[in-house]
Protein backbone atom coordinates (compact mmCIF):
# COMPACT_ATOMS: atom_id res chain seq x y z
CA UNK A 1 0.00 0.00 0.00
CA UNK A 2 1.22 3.19 -0.84
CA UNK A 3 2.90 5.80 2.17
CA UNK A 4 1.12 8.72 1.14
CA UNK A 5 -2.17 7.20 2.02
CA UNK A 6 -1.39 5.89 5.33
CA UNK A 7 -0.35 9.67 6.38
CA UNK A 8 -3.85 10.52 4.36
CA UNK A 9 -5.57 7.80 7.13
CA UNK A 10 -7.60 9.29 9.91
CA UNK A 11 -8.64 7.98 12.82
CA UNK A 12 -11.22 9.59 13.96
CA UNK A 13 -13.89 7.43 12.06
CA UNK A 14 -13.01 4.18 13.43
CA UNK A 15 -12.62 5.53 17.25
CA UNK A 16 -16.01 7.32 16.78
CA UNK A 17 -17.71 3.82 15.47
CA UNK A 18 -15.84 2.31 18.77
CA UNK A 19 -17.67 5.39 20.91
CA UNK A 20 -20.86 5.02 18.80
CA UNK A 21 -21.17 0.87 19.71
CA UNK A 22 -19.90 0.99 22.99
CA UNK A 23 -22.54 3.82 24.26
CA UNK A 24 -25.51 1.93 22.57
CA UNK A 25 -24.60 -1.14 23.32
CA UNK A 26 -24.31 -0.29 27.06
CA UNK A 27 -28.08 1.48 26.68
CA UNK A 28 -29.14 -1.94 24.75
CA UNK A 29 -27.66 -4.09 27.47
CA UNK A 30 -29.58 -2.79 30.28
CA UNK A 31 -33.12 -1.44 28.42
CA UNK A 32 -33.09 -4.94 26.89
CA UNK A 33 -32.39 -6.88 29.93
CA UNK A 34 -35.31 -4.69 31.60
CA UNK A 35 -37.58 -5.40 28.64
CA UNK A 36 -36.32 -8.96 28.32
CA UNK A 37 -37.42 -10.11 32.18
CA UNK A 38 -40.60 -7.95 31.83
CA UNK A 39 -41.09 -9.82 28.87
CA UNK A 40 -40.70 -13.81 30.32
CA UNK A 41 -41.73 -13.94 33.98
CA UNK A 42 -44.47 -10.93 33.89
CA UNK A 43 -47.73 -10.95 32.82
CA UNK A 44 -48.25 -7.00 32.09
CA UNK A 45 -50.92 -6.79 29.92
CA UNK A 46 -49.74 -5.69 26.57
CA UNK A 47 -46.09 -7.01 26.90
CA UNK A 48 -46.62 -9.30 23.64
CA UNK A 49 -47.13 -5.84 21.75
CA UNK A 50 -44.18 -3.40 23.37
CA UNK A 51 -41.97 -6.52 22.54
CA UNK A 52 -42.52 -6.28 19.17
CA UNK A 53 -42.05 -2.95 18.88
CA UNK A 54 -38.70 -3.09 20.50
CA UNK A 55 -38.17 -6.13 17.98
CA UNK A 56 -38.84 -3.45 14.89
CA UNK A 57 -35.87 -2.61 14.18
CA UNK A 58 -34.35 -5.69 13.33
CA UNK A 59 -36.79 -6.53 10.49
CA UNK A 60 -37.98 -2.22 9.37
CA UNK A 61 -35.41 -1.11 6.21
CA UNK A 62 -32.58 1.08 8.10
CA UNK A 63 -34.37 4.08 6.32
CA UNK A 64 -37.54 3.33 8.08
CA UNK A 65 -36.04 3.90 11.35
CA UNK A 66 -34.25 7.01 10.10
CA UNK A 67 -37.26 8.77 8.98
CA UNK A 68 -38.74 7.84 12.00
CA UNK A 69 -36.39 9.16 14.35
CA UNK A 70 -35.95 12.54 12.41
CA UNK A 71 -40.06 12.66 12.29
CA UNK A 72 -40.30 12.10 16.12
CA UNK A 73 -37.11 13.81 17.42
CA UNK A 74 -36.50 16.43 14.36
CA UNK A 75 -36.59 20.24 15.54
CA UNK A 76 -39.57 20.37 14.18
CA UNK A 77 -41.19 17.48 16.56
CA UNK A 78 -42.33 18.16 19.79
CA UNK A 79 -39.86 16.49 21.52
CA UNK A 80 -36.92 17.65 19.70
CA UNK A 81 -38.40 21.45 19.49
CA UNK A 82 -39.31 21.41 23.51
CA UNK A 83 -35.14 20.04 23.93
CA UNK A 84 -33.84 22.87 21.72
CA UNK A 85 -35.97 25.48 23.17
CA UNK A 86 -34.85 24.60 26.80
CA UNK A 87 -31.64 22.86 26.52
CA UNK A 88 -30.38 24.29 22.88
CA UNK A 89 -30.10 20.92 22.12
CA UNK A 90 -30.39 18.70 19.36
CA UNK A 91 -29.91 14.81 18.24
CA UNK A 92 -30.03 15.65 14.20
CA UNK A 93 -26.71 16.42 13.15
CA UNK A 94 -24.84 15.38 16.52
CA UNK A 95 -23.16 11.80 17.07
CA UNK A 96 -26.10 10.99 19.96
CA UNK A 97 -28.20 10.83 17.10
CA UNK A 98 -25.74 8.33 15.80
CA UNK A 99 -26.17 6.50 19.43
CA UNK A 100 -29.60 6.48 19.21
CA UNK A 101 -30.27 4.64 15.89
CA UNK A 102 -27.72 2.18 16.72
CA UNK A 103 -28.97 1.29 20.27
CA UNK A 104 -32.83 1.00 18.50
CA UNK A 105 -30.99 -2.06 16.56
CA UNK A 106 -29.09 -3.53 18.70
CA UNK A 107 -31.66 -3.76 21.66
CA UNK A 108 -33.52 -6.52 19.87
CA UNK A 109 -30.65 -8.55 20.25
CA UNK A 110 -30.05 -8.16 23.41
CA UNK A 111 -34.23 -8.32 24.04
CA UNK A 112 -34.13 -11.58 22.98
CA UNK A 113 -31.32 -12.97 24.28
CA UNK A 114 -32.24 -12.19 27.83
CA UNK A 115 -35.56 -12.80 27.76
CA UNK A 116 -35.10 -16.51 26.21
CA UNK A 117 -31.89 -16.60 29.23
CA UNK A 118 -34.57 -15.59 31.66
CA UNK A 119 -37.22 -18.14 30.78
CA UNK A 120 -34.54 -21.13 30.99
CA UNK A 121 -33.79 -20.18 34.62
CA UNK A 122 -34.70 -22.90 37.09
CA UNK A 123 -37.23 -21.26 39.06
CA UNK A 124 -36.74 -23.77 41.76
CA UNK A 125 -33.25 -22.09 42.33
CA UNK A 126 -34.92 -19.02 42.83
CA UNK A 127 -37.99 -20.12 45.29
CA UNK A 128 -34.82 -22.01 47.45
CA UNK A 129 -33.11 -18.47 47.78
CA UNK A 130 -36.38 -16.89 49.18
CA UNK A 131 -36.72 -19.65 51.55
CA UNK A 132 -33.37 -18.54 52.75
CA UNK A 133 -34.52 -14.96 53.22
CA UNK A 134 -33.68 -13.47 50.74
CA UNK A 135 -35.22 -10.97 49.07
CA UNK A 136 -36.62 -9.98 45.38
CA UNK A 137 -34.01 -8.30 44.25
CA UNK A 138 -31.54 -9.91 45.76
CA UNK A 139 -32.59 -13.16 44.41
CA UNK A 140 -32.59 -11.38 40.77
CA UNK A 141 -28.65 -10.62 41.53
CA UNK A 142 -27.32 -13.17 43.09
CA UNK A 143 -29.42 -15.82 41.44
CA UNK A 144 -31.24 -15.03 38.30
CA UNK A 145 -29.13 -12.80 36.89
CA UNK A 146 -25.50 -14.70 37.16
CA UNK A 147 -27.90 -18.12 35.85
CA UNK A 148 -28.62 -16.07 32.90
CA UNK A 149 -25.66 -14.16 32.34
CA UNK A 150 -24.69 -16.11 29.46
CA UNK A 151 -27.55 -15.94 27.30
CA UNK A 152 -27.13 -12.61 28.20
CA UNK A 153 -23.83 -11.82 27.26
CA UNK A 154 -24.22 -13.80 24.01
CA UNK A 155 -27.19 -11.66 22.89
CA UNK A 156 -24.68 -8.47 23.81
CA UNK A 157 -21.92 -9.11 21.71
CA UNK A 158 -24.07 -9.79 18.97
CA UNK A 159 -25.90 -6.11 19.82
CA UNK A 160 -21.99 -4.74 19.90
CA UNK A 161 -21.18 -6.35 16.14
CA UNK A 162 -24.93 -5.06 15.00
CA UNK A 163 -24.11 -1.47 16.84
CA UNK A 164 -20.75 -1.15 14.89
CA UNK A 165 -22.06 -2.19 11.37
CA UNK A 166 -25.24 0.64 11.38
CA UNK A 167 -24.94 2.79 8.88
CA UNK A 168 -28.33 3.55 7.10
CA UNK A 169 -30.27 5.75 9.94
CA UNK A 170 -27.15 7.11 11.92
CA UNK A 171 -26.37 8.51 7.95
CA UNK A 172 -30.15 10.18 8.15
CA UNK A 173 -30.20 11.34 11.48
CA UNK A 174 -26.56 12.42 12.65
CA UNK A 175 -25.05 13.10 8.76
CA UNK A 176 -21.48 12.26 7.40
CA UNK A 177 -19.48 15.24 9.09
CA UNK A 178 -15.99 14.72 9.20
CA UNK A 179 -14.74 14.79 12.85
CA UNK A 180 -17.84 15.11 14.36
CA UNK A 181 -20.64 12.50 13.37
CA UNK A 182 -18.60 10.39 10.39
CA UNK A 183 -18.67 6.54 11.45
CA UNK A 184 -16.36 4.25 9.81
CA UNK A 185 -18.98 2.76 7.24
CA UNK A 186 -19.87 6.47 6.44
CA UNK A 187 -15.88 7.27 5.72
CA UNK A 188 -15.81 4.12 3.53
CA UNK A 189 -19.29 5.25 2.09
CA UNK A 190 -18.05 8.86 1.36
CA UNK A 191 -14.81 7.46 -0.10
CA UNK A 192 -16.77 4.98 -2.59
CA UNK A 193 -19.21 7.88 -3.87
CA UNK A 194 -15.54 10.19 -4.57
CA UNK A 195 -14.01 6.97 -6.54
CA UNK A 196 -11.39 6.88 -3.41
CA UNK A 197 -11.51 2.95 -4.26
CA UNK A 198 -7.68 2.97 -2.09
CA UNK A 199 -9.15 4.95 0.74
CA UNK A 200 -12.22 2.96 0.63
CA UNK A 201 -10.34 -0.61 0.82
CA UNK A 202 -7.78 0.61 3.15
CA UNK A 203 -10.67 1.81 5.50
CA UNK A 204 -12.73 -1.55 4.73
CA UNK A 205 -9.75 -3.85 5.56
CA UNK A 206 -8.76 -1.82 8.86
CA UNK A 207 -12.67 -1.96 10.23
CA UNK A 208 -12.60 -5.98 9.31
CA UNK A 209 -9.35 -5.86 11.67
CA UNK A 210 -10.89 -4.88 14.17
CA UNK A 211 -14.02 -6.49 14.08
CA UNK A 212 -11.88 -9.85 13.83
CA UNK A 213 -9.95 -8.77 16.91
CA UNK A 214 -13.23 -7.78 19.00
CA UNK A 215 -15.05 -11.37 17.85
CA UNK A 216 -11.39 -13.34 18.89
CA UNK A 217 -11.51 -11.50 22.51
CA UNK A 218 -15.00 -11.65 23.20
CA UNK A 219 -14.67 -15.41 22.07
CA UNK A 220 -12.51 -15.63 24.70
CA UNK A 221 -14.04 -14.21 27.53
CA UNK A 222 -17.14 -16.19 26.78
CA UNK A 223 -15.15 -19.41 27.38
CA UNK A 224 -14.01 -17.95 30.58
CA UNK A 225 -17.30 -17.27 31.82
CA UNK A 226 -18.58 -20.12 33.68
CA UNK A 227 -21.87 -21.34 32.99
CA UNK B 1 -54.94 -15.08 -17.57
CA UNK B 2 -53.23 -16.88 -20.57
CA UNK B 3 -53.20 -13.45 -22.26
CA UNK B 4 -51.46 -11.72 -19.02
CA UNK B 5 -48.67 -14.43 -18.86
CA UNK B 6 -47.99 -14.15 -22.66
CA UNK B 7 -47.68 -10.06 -21.87
CA UNK B 8 -45.29 -10.78 -18.88
CA UNK B 9 -43.55 -13.08 -20.90
CA UNK B 10 -43.16 -10.08 -23.59
CA UNK B 11 -42.16 -7.82 -21.02
CA UNK B 12 -38.27 -8.72 -21.20
CA UNK B 13 -38.35 -8.40 -24.87
CA UNK B 14 -39.72 -4.80 -24.56
CA UNK B 15 -37.49 -4.07 -22.08
CA UNK B 16 -34.62 -4.74 -24.13
CA UNK B 17 -35.47 -3.93 -27.38
CA UNK B 18 -35.25 0.08 -27.12
CA UNK B 19 -34.81 1.07 -23.77
CA UNK B 20 -32.49 3.90 -22.67
CA UNK B 21 -30.75 4.41 -19.08
CA UNK B 22 -30.27 7.84 -18.75
CA UNK B 23 -28.23 8.78 -15.32
CA UNK B 24 -28.87 12.36 -14.62
CA UNK B 25 -27.66 14.61 -12.19
CA UNK B 26 -30.02 14.95 -8.90
CA UNK B 27 -31.06 18.43 -9.51
CA UNK B 28 -32.67 17.45 -13.09
CA UNK B 29 -35.03 15.39 -11.49
CA UNK B 30 -38.90 16.67 -12.26
CA UNK B 31 -37.73 18.05 -15.42
CA UNK B 32 -35.98 14.99 -16.84
CA UNK B 33 -39.71 13.33 -15.42
CA UNK B 34 -41.54 15.47 -17.54
CA UNK B 35 -39.07 15.14 -20.83
CA UNK B 36 -39.01 11.68 -20.48
CA UNK B 37 -42.46 10.65 -21.57
CA UNK B 38 -42.08 13.53 -24.74
CA UNK B 39 -39.31 11.77 -26.02
CA UNK B 40 -40.87 8.48 -25.88
CA UNK B 41 -43.81 10.08 -27.41
CA UNK B 42 -41.73 11.19 -30.52
CA UNK B 43 -39.76 8.18 -30.44
CA UNK B 44 -42.24 5.54 -30.71
CA UNK B 45 -40.90 2.04 -29.34
CA UNK B 46 -38.67 3.76 -27.03
CA UNK B 47 -38.28 3.46 -23.38
CA UNK B 48 -36.65 5.73 -21.27
CA UNK B 49 -35.34 4.49 -17.78
CA UNK B 50 -33.96 7.39 -15.53
CA UNK B 51 -31.42 7.13 -12.51
CA UNK B 52 -31.23 10.21 -10.31
CA UNK B 53 -28.03 11.04 -8.17
CA UNK B 54 -25.18 13.01 -7.59
CA UNK B 55 -23.36 13.69 -10.53
CA UNK B 56 -20.04 12.03 -8.97
CA UNK B 57 -21.68 8.90 -7.62
CA UNK B 58 -22.95 8.46 -11.29
CA UNK B 59 -19.66 8.94 -12.76
CA UNK B 60 -18.36 6.04 -10.32
CA UNK B 61 -21.43 3.95 -11.59
CA UNK B 62 -20.80 4.52 -15.08
CA UNK B 63 -16.79 3.47 -14.30
CA UNK B 64 -17.62 0.40 -12.56
CA UNK B 65 -19.38 -0.86 -15.08
CA UNK B 66 -22.95 0.52 -14.92
CA UNK B 67 -25.39 -0.53 -18.27
CA UNK B 68 -25.72 3.45 -19.01
CA UNK B 69 -26.86 4.85 -22.27
CA UNK B 70 -27.03 8.65 -22.15
CA UNK B 71 -25.05 10.52 -19.02
CA UNK B 72 -26.02 14.03 -17.66
CA UNK B 73 -23.99 16.04 -15.42
CA UNK B 74 -24.73 18.87 -13.03
CA UNK B 75 -20.93 20.29 -13.67
CA UNK B 76 -18.40 20.39 -16.40
CA UNK B 77 -15.65 19.02 -13.94
CA UNK B 78 -17.44 15.70 -13.61
CA UNK B 79 -17.93 15.44 -17.32
CA UNK B 80 -14.46 16.23 -17.88
CA UNK B 81 -13.23 13.52 -15.30
CA UNK B 82 -15.79 10.86 -17.37
CA UNK B 83 -14.23 12.07 -20.73
CA UNK B 84 -10.63 11.73 -19.05
CA UNK B 85 -11.52 8.12 -18.34
CA UNK B 86 -12.74 7.67 -21.56
CA UNK B 87 -16.17 6.83 -20.49
CA UNK B 88 -18.17 8.38 -22.78
CA UNK B 89 -17.75 8.89 -26.47
CA UNK B 90 -16.18 11.38 -28.52
CA UNK B 91 -18.10 14.07 -30.00
CA UNK B 92 -21.24 13.49 -28.09
CA UNK B 93 -20.77 15.72 -25.29
CA UNK B 94 -23.20 18.85 -25.80
CA UNK B 95 -24.57 21.37 -23.09
CA UNK B 96 -28.14 21.86 -22.69
CA UNK B 97 -29.13 23.76 -18.98
CA UNK B 98 -27.66 26.12 -16.96
CA UNK B 99 -28.37 26.91 -13.38
CA UNK B 100 -28.07 29.49 -10.35
CA UNK B 101 -26.73 29.19 -6.97
CA UNK B 102 -29.05 29.78 -4.12
CA UNK B 103 -28.81 30.44 -0.82
CA UNK B 104 -31.89 28.68 1.03
CA UNK B 105 -33.36 28.85 4.70
CA UNK B 106 -36.07 27.55 6.61
CA UNK B 107 -38.97 30.45 7.22
CA UNK B 108 -38.02 31.38 10.29
CA UNK B 109 -33.79 31.28 10.43
CA UNK B 110 -31.89 34.31 11.25
CA UNK B 111 -30.01 34.38 8.23
CA UNK B 112 -30.88 37.30 6.12
CA UNK B 113 -27.54 37.23 4.17
CA UNK B 114 -24.69 35.26 2.86
CA UNK B 115 -22.61 37.19 5.73
CA UNK B 116 -25.15 36.01 8.55
CA UNK B 117 -23.91 32.33 8.36
CA UNK B 118 -21.02 33.51 10.07
CA UNK B 119 -23.12 34.28 13.40
CA UNK B 120 -22.98 32.27 16.36
CA UNK B 121 -26.91 31.34 16.63
CA UNK B 122 -26.10 29.80 12.85
CA UNK B 123 -25.86 26.13 14.18
CA UNK B 124 -25.35 23.92 10.63
CA UNK B 125 -25.27 24.49 7.08
CA UNK B 126 -26.35 22.00 4.69
CA UNK B 127 -23.91 21.58 1.68
CA UNK B 128 -23.62 18.88 -0.93
CA UNK B 129 -20.23 16.68 -0.84
CA UNK B 130 -17.43 18.50 -2.25
CA UNK B 131 -16.00 15.20 -3.74
CA UNK B 132 -18.70 13.75 -5.17
CA UNK B 133 -21.64 16.14 -5.26
CA UNK B 134 -21.18 19.05 -7.80
CA UNK B 135 -23.11 22.10 -5.74
CA UNK B 136 -21.33 21.55 -3.08
CA UNK B 137 -18.08 22.16 -4.82
CA UNK B 138 -20.01 25.64 -6.56
CA UNK B 139 -21.10 26.11 -3.04
CA UNK B 140 -17.26 25.65 -1.81
CA UNK B 141 -15.59 28.22 -4.41
CA UNK B 142 -18.43 30.72 -3.47
CA UNK B 143 -18.10 30.24 0.45
CA UNK B 144 -14.23 30.74 -0.39
CA UNK B 145 -14.95 33.94 -2.57
CA UNK B 146 -16.70 35.06 0.07
CA UNK B 147 -14.35 34.79 2.38
CA UNK B 148 -16.25 32.56 4.50
CA UNK B 149 -14.65 29.23 4.46
CA UNK B 150 -13.06 29.41 7.67
CA UNK B 151 -15.67 31.04 10.30
CA UNK B 152 -18.88 28.18 8.50
CA UNK B 153 -16.35 25.27 7.92
CA UNK B 154 -17.36 24.13 11.14
CA UNK B 155 -20.91 24.03 10.83
CA UNK B 156 -21.08 22.28 7.55
CA UNK B 157 -23.63 19.44 7.29
CA UNK B 158 -22.27 17.30 3.90
CA UNK B 159 -25.55 16.24 2.11
CA UNK B 160 -25.72 12.90 -0.33
CA UNK B 161 -27.07 15.06 -3.18
CA UNK B 162 -28.48 18.52 -3.59
CA UNK B 163 -32.09 16.83 -3.00
CA UNK B 164 -31.08 16.38 0.41
CA UNK B 165 -29.73 19.53 0.84
CA UNK B 166 -33.18 20.54 0.25
CA UNK B 167 -34.98 18.03 2.25
CA UNK B 168 -32.72 18.94 5.39
CA UNK B 169 -33.50 22.97 4.84
CA UNK B 170 -37.40 21.82 4.16
CA UNK B 171 -37.34 20.33 7.67
CA UNK B 172 -35.92 22.81 9.65
CA UNK B 173 -32.81 20.73 10.93
CA UNK B 174 -30.29 23.61 9.73
CA UNK B 175 -30.88 27.20 9.59
CA UNK B 176 -29.23 27.42 5.95
CA UNK B 177 -28.13 24.91 2.76
CA UNK B 178 -27.09 26.13 -0.55
CA UNK B 179 -28.87 24.51 -3.27
CA UNK B 180 -29.61 25.61 -7.36
CA UNK B 181 -32.57 27.75 -7.79
CA UNK B 182 -34.59 25.06 -9.80
CA UNK B 183 -34.04 23.10 -6.76
CA UNK B 184 -35.65 25.74 -4.15
CA UNK B 185 -38.26 26.52 -6.82
CA UNK B 186 -39.71 22.73 -5.66
CA UNK B 187 -39.94 23.33 -2.30
CA UNK B 188 -40.87 27.03 -2.64
CA UNK B 189 -43.54 26.86 0.17
CA UNK B 190 -41.08 25.18 2.60
CA UNK B 191 -38.42 27.63 2.71
CA UNK B 192 -36.88 31.08 1.78
CA UNK B 193 -34.76 31.86 -0.45
CA UNK B 194 -32.46 34.38 0.47
CA UNK B 195 -29.83 35.51 -2.06
CA UNK B 196 -28.24 34.13 -5.11
CA UNK B 197 -25.08 33.81 -4.73
CA UNK B 198 -21.61 34.28 -6.91
CA UNK B 199 -18.56 33.42 -6.97
CA UNK B 200 -18.10 30.13 -8.57
CA UNK B 201 -17.46 28.32 -11.64
CA UNK B 202 -20.67 28.78 -14.36
CA UNK B 203 -22.94 26.18 -13.72
CA UNK B 204 -23.42 24.59 -17.20
CA UNK B 205 -25.37 21.04 -17.61
CA UNK B 206 -23.29 19.06 -20.02
CA UNK B 207 -24.99 15.50 -21.25
CA UNK B 208 -23.04 12.79 -23.42
CA UNK B 209 -23.72 9.40 -24.58
CA UNK B 210 -21.85 6.64 -22.58
CA UNK B 211 -19.36 4.87 -24.62
CA UNK B 212 -20.15 1.23 -25.10
CA UNK B 213 -23.99 1.77 -24.75
CA UNK B 214 -25.63 -0.29 -26.63
CA UNK B 215 -28.36 2.35 -27.95
CA UNK B 216 -25.82 4.50 -29.18
CA UNK B 217 -28.53 5.72 -32.08
CA UNK B 218 -30.65 6.36 -29.19
CA UNK B 219 -28.83 8.12 -27.20
CA UNK B 220 -27.32 10.43 -29.47
CA UNK B 221 -31.23 11.04 -30.20
CA UNK B 222 -32.09 11.77 -26.43
CA UNK B 223 -28.93 14.37 -26.37
CA UNK B 224 -30.39 15.89 -29.73
CA UNK B 225 -33.62 16.05 -27.78
CA UNK B 226 -32.20 17.64 -24.93
CA UNK B 227 -31.24 20.98 -26.93
CA UNK B 228 -34.76 20.92 -28.92
CA UNK B 229 -37.41 23.67 -28.53
CA UNK B 230 -39.68 21.11 -26.48
CA UNK B 231 -37.01 20.15 -24.27
CA UNK B 232 -35.67 23.15 -23.83
CA UNK B 233 -39.21 24.87 -22.73
CA UNK B 234 -39.66 22.45 -20.43
CA UNK B 235 -36.32 23.15 -18.28
CA UNK B 236 -37.14 26.90 -18.88
CA UNK B 237 -40.72 26.21 -16.96
CA UNK B 238 -38.59 24.63 -14.03
CA UNK B 239 -36.16 27.26 -13.98
CA UNK B 240 -33.29 26.26 -16.01
CA UNK B 241 -31.37 28.93 -17.81
CA UNK B 242 -30.12 28.22 -21.49
CA UNK B 243 -26.82 26.51 -21.84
Amino acid sequence: MPTDLWSQFDAAPLALTLRVALVATALALVLGVALGWVSARTKLPGRGLLEAICMLPLVLPPTVLGYGILVLMGRRSVLGGWLREHFDYTIIFNWHGAVIASTLVALPLVLKGASSAFAQVDRNLEAAARTLRQSGWSTFLRVTLPLAWPGILAGTLLAFARAMGEFGASLMVAGSIPGQTQTASMAIYDAVQAGRDDLALMLALVVSAVSVAILLLSNRFLQRTPS
Amino acid sequence: MKRLLLLLAALPLLASAQQLTVSAAASLTDAFKEIGPRFEAAKPGAKLRFNFAASGVLLQQIAQGAPVDVFASADQETMNRSADQQLIAVGTRRDFASNTLVLVTPPDSPVKRVADLALPTVKRIAVGKVASVPVGRYTQQALEAAQLGSAVSPKLVFADNVRQVLDYVARGEVEAGFVYRTDAEVAKDKLRVVAAVGGHMPITYPAAVVAGSRQAALARDFVAFLGGAEAQGILAKYGFGKP
